[in-house]
C-alpha cells in the first residue's frame, strides 16, 4: 500500500509537467484550432534557458530561492516572447489556410527549433544544476518518501495555475481569450483585438511550457535539445484525455496521464510506458473524442 | 481516351529507356557503389512518398504514421528472407499485404476521425508499431534484424518502383480516384453525392499500406540491417517533406520531392542537424508561400480555402437558428 | 406496396431533432407525392435547412420516421439515401472547388460505375468502356445546363450564378427520384431567379421528377409550386396551395414577426 502511495507522489509530480505542457496546447487549440506541435521544444528552450540563468544567479552568489524565482521568471519571459514570435512568423500567415497547411507549419517548426538546438548545443544531454538541496522527507512519520523537490513542484504548479485561472476569469484579457475561443468572429466584431489575444494565448501557454522545462530540469538533472519530443507529445495526449480547450481538462488529463504511467513502469513494464500513453490516446479519440471535459463539436452543414 | 492511353506508354517508355542506361552505367562501372545505393534509396523513397501522396494528397486524411506501415513490411519480409528462406520477391509481397491488413485495421476506427485528430492518431499507431517492434525479442527488440540478404538488385527496384507508381496514378486517374478527390474536396458533398467516404478512405489507406510495406521490404533487403528506430516519426515525418516539397496531390511531385529529399539526405549524410533544419524551413516557407508545392497545380484548394465564405453562410444560418 | 399510397413518395411522420436543449425540427409530418413541386419556405432559421438535413441523413431525427418509396430513411448515411434516390444541394454552395466543371458531375455517376477498382488500375479494357461512359452521361447533362462549354473550367472559376446551377446539374447526375434544392435562387438577381425556376420547371417534367424547393422568399416559390410547407420554429405551421397560404394569418405573422 505504501509502495503503491509512494508511486501516486511520483506519478503526480511528472504529472505536474505534463499538466503544465497540456495548459498551452489546450489553450491554443481552443483559439486556433491548431495542435502547435512546437510546444514541447518551447518546453526544452524553456529548459535550456532555465539551465543557463540559475547556473550565472548561482555563480553570483544569490540565495537558492531567489535563483529559483529568478531562473522560473527569466525562462518564462523569454519562452513567452518565444512562443509570440513562432506565432507571428510561422502560423499567422496561414491562419486562412487549411487545417493540414497550419500543422505542417507547426511540425516544421518544431523540428526547426529542435535541429537549432542540436547545431548550437550538441545533441548531448547536459546537467541540470541543482537549484535546491534534495532533502528527502519522510510523510506523517511512515515510510513513504517525499523529495523537498516533489513539493516544490507542486507548489509552483498549483500557485501557475491559480494564477491562470485568475487571468482567464477575471482579467480583460483572459475574457477576450474566451470570447475568441467562442467565436473569432463575433469577438471582431465587438471589438476584441484578435491579433493580440492570439499572442496572449501564445505568451502564457509558452510561459507555463518554460515552467514546466525548469521543473523538469530539476527533477531529472538532465536536459538535451531533444527532450521535447516526448513530453510534448505525451501532454498533447494529456490535453486530448482532459478534453482539448478545457483547461481544468488539461490539469486533470496531465495528472491521471502521469499517475498511469508511473504505476505501469512501477509494475516492471516501463518499455511499454510510451505506448500505453499512444493508446490511451487513441481509444480516447475514438470513444469519447471530446476528452473528460470537452464539449462535443460538429461540423454546420 | 486513346491520346489518354499514348501518353501513358510514352511515359512507361521514357522510364524503361532510363532503367536501361542505369543498367549500363552499372554494369560497366561508370555508375559507382555509392550511387547505386542512392539509387536504391530514391526508389524505395518514390514508393513511400507516392503512397502516402494517395492518402494524403488525394484523399485528404493527414497521417503521420507511414513509417509504420514501412515497419510492417520491413520486418515481415526481413522474417520471411531470413527464418523460413522464402524467395525475394514472393517476401516482398508478403511484407506489403500484411501492411495492408494493418492499413485496414488502423484505418477502420480511426478514419472516423477527421483532419487534426486523425493526424495525431496515426503518429500514435506508427508509435504503437515501433514500441510493440522494441519489446519483441523475436524481431530483435531495439537492436533490430541484421544480417537481411542485400538481394534488393537496382532491376527488382526498378520494377517495383514502377508498379507501384503506375498502380496508384491509374487508381487516382479513375472514377475511384476521383470519389477519393471529392472527399478531400467537400466531404459532406462527397457523401451527399452518393460516395461511400468510409469505404474509399479505407481503401485509400489500404493501397498507400501495401506499397508502403512493400518499399520497408525492399529498404531492408537494400541496407542488411533494420531497427524499431528506423521508422519512427522522424523517418514519416520525412515522407511528408517529399509529399510537400513536391506538391500534395501530385504523383509527378512526389516523384521529384523523393529524389530531392534523397540526394539531400546523401549530401548531408555527415551533417543530419543542418538537414533537419533544412526540411523544416522548407516545409515551413513552402507552406507559407507556395502551399500546392513545385509540381502541384494551383487549382489545388490545399491552400488558401473559400472556408471564410462557406463559414460566414453556416454562422448566418446557425445563429437564425438559435 | 399498397397501390393506394403508391403516388406518394416521401412520407415524413412527427420527425424530431433536437440540438442540446433546442428543437431545432420539431413533430414535423409532412408527405409529397410523385411529380409534385412542393415549397418549404418560413422565416431564417425556421428549421428548414435542418430538417433537409434530416432528410439527407447528415444527421439522423431524434424521434419520428422518414419513409422514401415506402422504405424507412430515417437515420440512413447520406450515401445510401442518396442511392435510395434522393439527391439535394446546399444552401451554401458545396462544389468540389478544385475539380472541373466535368468532374464535378462525374462524381455523381460514380454510384452507377460498371467498372472495379481493379479494372482501373489494370487499366482493364472494362475501365475505359466505364470512364467513357461516365463521360459521356455528364456531358449531357452538362449540356442541358449549358455548362458544356465551360466543362474543361474548374469549378470555383464559374460564375456564382452558374456555380448554383452547376450543384444542381451535380445533383441531378445521381439519378434521384426526389431533388431537394436549398435555396437555389439565394443571390441571384431576378433576371437569374426566374431562369433558374423555369429550368426547374422543365427539369421536373424532362426527368420526372418530385422536387422539394427550399426558398426564404416566400413571393418567389408562390408562382411554381403546387404545394407549400410553412415552417417556424421548427414547427409546421401551415400547409396547402399558394393562394391558401398566401392569406394563412398564421403564416403573415410568421413573417411579419420576423420583420418587426
Amino acid at each position: 500500500m505504501e509502495y503503491f502511495i509512494q508511486q501516486l507522489i511520483n506519478g503526480i509530480s511528472v504529472g505536474s509537467i505534463y499538466a503544465l505542457i497540456a495548459l498551452g496546447y489546450t489553450m491554443v487549440y481552443g483559439i486556433i484550432k491548431l495542435i502547435n506541435f512546437a510546444h514541447g521544444d518551447v518546453f526544452m528552450v524553456g529548459s535550456f534557458i532555465g539551465l543557463y540563468s540559475a547556473k550565472y544567479l548561482a555563480a553570483a552568489g544569490l540565495p537558492p530561492v531567489v535563483v529559483l524565482l529568478l531562473s522560473l521568471i527569466i525562462s518564462m519571459t523569454i519562452s513567452a516572447c518565444l512562443g509570440i514570435s513562432i506565432e507571428r512568423l510561422a502560423y499567422k500567415p496561414l491562419r486562412k489556410s487549411t487545417r493540414i497547411a497550419a500543422l505542417i507549419t507547426a511540425i516544421g517548426v518544431s523540428f526547426l527549433l529542435e535541429y537549432t538546438g542540436v547545431l548550437i548545443l550538441g545533441p548531448q544531454a547536459k546537467g541540470f544544476p541543482d537549484i535546491m538541496d534534495k532533502k528527502q522527507v519522510h510523510l506523517f512519520g511512515s515510510s513513504i518518501q517525499v523529495e523537498s523537490n516533489q513539493i516544490m513542484i507542486l507548489l509552483t504548479t498549483i500557485i501557475l495555475m491559480l494564477v491562470l485561472q485568475y487571468i482567464v476569469r477575471y482579467t480583460k484579457t483572459g475574457k477576450a481569450m474566451r470570447a475568441v475561443s467562442f467565436d473569432v468572429e463575433a469577438a471582431r466584431l465587438m471589438g476584441i483585438n484578435v491579433d493580440r489575444t492570439i499572442s496572449a494565448t501564445f505568451a502564457i501557454g509558452s510561459a507555463l511550457a518554460a515552467a514546466a522545462g525548469v521543473i523538469f530540469g530539476m527533477t531529472y538533472n538532465s536536459v538535451d535539445p531533444l527532450m521535447g519530443v516526448m513530453p510534448g507529445l505525451k501532454a498533447f495526449v494529456a490535453a486530448v484525455l482532459g478534453g482539448i480547450g478545457s483547461i481544468p481538462g488539461a490539469l486533470v488529463g496531465g495528472l491521471l496521464l502521469g499517475t498511469v504511467e508511473t504505476e505501469i513502469s512501477s509494475l516492471g513494464f516501463s518499455s511499454w510506458r510510451d505506448g500505453v500513453a499512444f493508446a490511451v490516446l487513441i481509444l480516447i479519440l475514438i470513444f469519447r473524442p471530446s476528452g473528460l471535459f470537452g464539449k462535443n463539436v460538429r461540423e454546420k452543414v | 481516351m486513346r491520346k489518354l492511353n499514348k501518353k501513358f506508354w510514352l511515359g512507361i517508355l521514357v522510364a524503361l529507356a532510363f532503367y536501361g542506361i542505369v543498367k549500363v552505367l552499372l554494369t560497366t562501372g561508370i555508375l559507382s557503389d555509392v550511387n547505386q545505393s542512392m539509387l536504391l534509396l530514391i526508389g524505395v523513397n518514390i514508393m513511400l512518398a507516392v503512397s502516402l501522396n494517395l492518402i494524403t494528397g488525394i484523399t485528404g486524411q493527414f497521417s503521420i504514421g507511414h513509417a509504420g506501415f514501412m515497419s510492417v513490411g520491413a520486418y515481415t519480409s526481413a522474417i520471411l528472407t531470413l527464418d523460413y528462406n522464402v524467395p525475394f520477391v514472393p517476401a516482398i509481397i508478403a511484407g506489403g499485404l500484411l501492411a495492408a491488413v494493418f492499413g485496414v485495421l488502423i484505418g477502420m476506427p480511426t478514419l472516423r476521425l477527421s483532419g487534426d485528430y486523425l493526424a495525431i492518431a496515426t503518429l500514435g499507431f506508427g508509435e504503437i508499431i515501433r514500441i510493440i517492434m522494441l519489446n519483441t525479442e523475436y524481431v530483435g527488440g531495439a537492436s533490430g534484424l541484421s544480417g537481411i540478404p542485400a538481394k534488393t538488385t537496382w532491376t527488382m527496384l526498378f520494377f517495383f518502383t514502377l508498379l507501384s507508381v503506375v498502380l496508384i496514378n491509374n487508381f487516382i486517374r479513375s472514377t475511384h480516384g476521383r470519389a477519393c478527390i471529392a472527399i478531400r474536396e467537400n466531404e459532406i458533398a462527397a457523401e451527399a453525392m452518393g460516395i461511400n467516404t468510409t469505404r474509399y478512405k479505407i481503401i485509400a489507406f489500404t493501397i498507400g499500406a501495401l506499397f508502403a510495406g512493400m518499399a520497408g521490404g525492399l529498404s531492408a533487403h537494400t541496407f542488411y540491417v533494420i531497427t524499431p528506430g528506423s521508422f519512427n516519426f522522424l523517418k514519416s515525418f520525412e515522407i511528408i517533406v517529399m509529399v510537400v516539397l513536391g506538391g500534395l496531390g501530385s504523383t509527378a511531385g512526389s516523384i521529384v520531392g523523393a529524389v530531392f529529399v534523397t540526394l539531400l539526405y546523401t549530401y548531408l549524410r555527415e551533417f543530419p542537424e543542418w538537414r533537419m533544419i533544412i526540411y523544416s524551413i522548407v516545409l515551413i516557407l513552402m507552406m507559407i508561400f507556395r502551399p500546392s508545392g513545385l509540381l502541384g497545380s494551383t487549382r489545388f484548394s490545399f491552400g488558401k480555402s473559400g472556408k471564410k465564405e462557406a463559414k460566414a453562410n453556416d454562422a448566418i444560418e446557425s445563429s437564425s437558428t438559435s | 406496396m399498397t397501390q393506394s399510397r403508391a403516388a406518394v413518395l416521401l412520407e415524413v411522420k412527427e420527425a424530431s431533432r433536437a440540438f442540446g436543449g433546442l428543437k431545432a425540427v420539431s413533430e414535423v409530418s409532412l408527405h409529397i407525392d410523385q411529380g409534385e413541386l412542393i415549397g418549404l419556405i418560413g422565416p431564417n432559421g425556421a428549421g428548414k435547412t435542418t430538417l433537409f438535413n434530416l432528410l439527407t441523413g447528415v444527421y439522423p431525427p431524434s424521434s419520428g420516421s422518414i419513409l422514401l418509396n415506402n422504405e424507412s430513411i430515417g437515420g440512413m448515411k447520406p450515401y445510401r439515401i442518396n442511392h435510395k434516390g434522393a439527391a439535394r444541394t446546399f444552401q451554401n454552395i458545396r462544389l468540389f472547388t478544385a475539380m472541373t466543371v466535368l468532374e464535378n458531375v462525374k462524381i455523381a455517376f460514380h454510384q452507377h460505375a460498371r467498372h472495379s477498382l481493379f479494372s482501373s488500375m489494370l487499366r482493364l479494357p472494362k475501365h475505359f468502356q466505364g470512364e467513357e461512359e461516365i463521360t459521356r452521361k455528364a456531358m449531357d447533362i452538362l449540356s442541358i445546363f449549358n455548362l458544356a462549354d465551360q466543362g474543361d473550367e474548374i469549378a470555383s472559376n464559374l460564375s456564382y450564378g452558374n456555380q448554383r446551377r452547376l450543384e444542381i446539374a451535380r445533383a441531378l447526375a445521381a439519378g434521384p427520384k426526389l431533388l431537394l434544392l436549398d435555396e437555389p435562387a439565394a443571390g441571384m438577381n431576378p433576371n437569374e431567379t426566374r431562369d433558374l425556376m423555369n429550368l426547374i420547371a422543365w427539369i421536373r417534367e424532362e426527368f420526372d421528377l418530385t422536387i422539394l424547393l427550399i426558398e426564404h422568399d416566400m413571393s418567389l416559390v408562390m408562382g411554381v409550386c403546387n404545394r407549400i410547407y410553412v415552417l417556424d420554429r421548427g414547427i409546421l405551421i401551415a400547409d396547402g396551395t399558394p393562394a391558401e397560404i398566401r392569406n394563412n394569418p398564421k403564416v403573415i405573422e410568421a413573417y411579419l414577426g420576423q420583420e418587426a
